[in-house]
């Protein structure tokens, strides 16, 4: 029941089902996946936990020097020490019981079979960053009348609140300011494929971030069956 | 990308004929109403032709009963049972938005014989 990969999107398609339809997908590349470390709750780490690492680094080869990695020496330690000649770029946690840890060796690499056909899956990433958006385009407001005598309020929200009572504007009053650039999880999308000769995965819908953007791929939270 | 235009060739048709705008055309496609399936033909002339690989599109425009009628069929879509090319229109656009706006003897497509390379 425990899983979890770390994927790049690739970018969006179309394909059709067996009856036809039309679906939109993201294809998300999944290669190079491997278990870096396990954490146990009765270690000193405190919670069980996979620790995954994905992406290229390069290696810097050259002459009259010990080959590095672009990548610094703490990072590079960590896969060192855990026995992976590679070192990967980016490395995340998936929580999951003891039990499921079991399953999974240090160094072992996953791919796209780690998912099957049909599952539920949940999808986050660091979503496009649109910089400081006014009201309209951050929160959906309406704006004002383009006409009817409405003098350079155009896309203005409105009033922020009442005045000496309560005298303050409330917590959370929806309000220009930065959109996107954040951490974002869509939650119950479905694989529509999985490639294992890729190593990629088809993903019915969209998700977040821009095409190359790092997404991590966790089982759905709210559609567990086992 | 490249894995991109792969996923998409396993869907690509290639049992279509060539048409363009201009072209009227026959689409057959099955419709399925409950358990049963039949086949329904659009009659029409091909207005346009959008996108490319698995997304591409037409879009087919036919006057029905003195009402303009514009269907946009996915090309590659596996309900389209078969595609006849009942004439072949000479045309000079790629997209014929300007068929409507016209009616009558004016929105008549003069047809070609053949088109080179057909």
């Amino acid at each position: 029941m425990g899983k979890g990969l770390i994927g790049k999107k690739v970018g969006m398609t179309q394909v059709f089902d067996g009856e036809g339809n039309r679906v939109a997908v993201t294809v998300v590349k999944v290669d190079g996946n491997v278990v870096v470390q396990k954490k146990s709750a009765h270690g000193k780490d405190g919670y069980s936990a996979l620790k995954v690492g994905f992406g290229d680094v390069k290696k810097l080869e050259k002459e009259g020097t010990e080959p590095r990695w672009r990548l610094n020496k703490p990072r590079t330690g960590v896969f060192l020490k855990a026995g992976i000649d590679r070192p990967r770029r980016h490395l995340r946690e998936f929580r999951m019981p003891e039990t499921a840890l079991d399953n999974y060796e240090v160094g072992q690499e996953l791919g796209a079979d780690t998912f099957n056909n049909g599952d539920w899956i949940d999808v986050t990433g660091t979503s496009k960053g649109r910089g400081f958006t006014g009201v309209m385009k951050r929160h959906n407001f309406a704006g004002a009348k383009a006409s009817h005598g409405v003098h350079e309020f155009f896309r203005h929200g409105g009033s922020i609140g009442m005045s000496a009572t309560p005298g303050r504007v409330f917590r959370g009053k929806k309000m220009a300011g930065q959109h996107g650039n954040a951490r974002v999880t869509v939650q119950n999308l479905r694989i529509m494929g999985v490639m294992p000769e890729e190593n990629a995965l088809m993903i019915r819908g969209g998700i977040p971030g821009p095409n190359g953007g790092i997404v991590t791929i966790r089982p759905a939270i709210k559609k567990q069956t086992t | 990308m490249e894995l991109l235009k792969k996923i998409g060739e396993q869907h690509l048709r290639t049992d279509h004929p060539e048409f363009r705008a201009g072209d009227t055309v026959r689409i057959h496609m099955t419709i399925r109403e409950g358990e049963k399936e039949r086949v329904q033909i659009f009659e029409g002339v091909v207005i346009g032709r959008s996108g490319a690989g698995v997304e591409e599109t037409m879009t087919v425009r036919k006057v029905s009963y003195g009402v303009g009628v514009e269907r946009i069929f996915p090309v590659h879509s596996p309900r389209i049972a078969k595609i006849e090319v009942a004439s072949i229109g000479r045309v000079r656009r790629a997209k014929l938005y300007y068929l409507r706006n016209l009616s009558g003897k004016s929105a008549r497509i003069r047809s070609k014989r053949s088109r080179k390379g057909v």
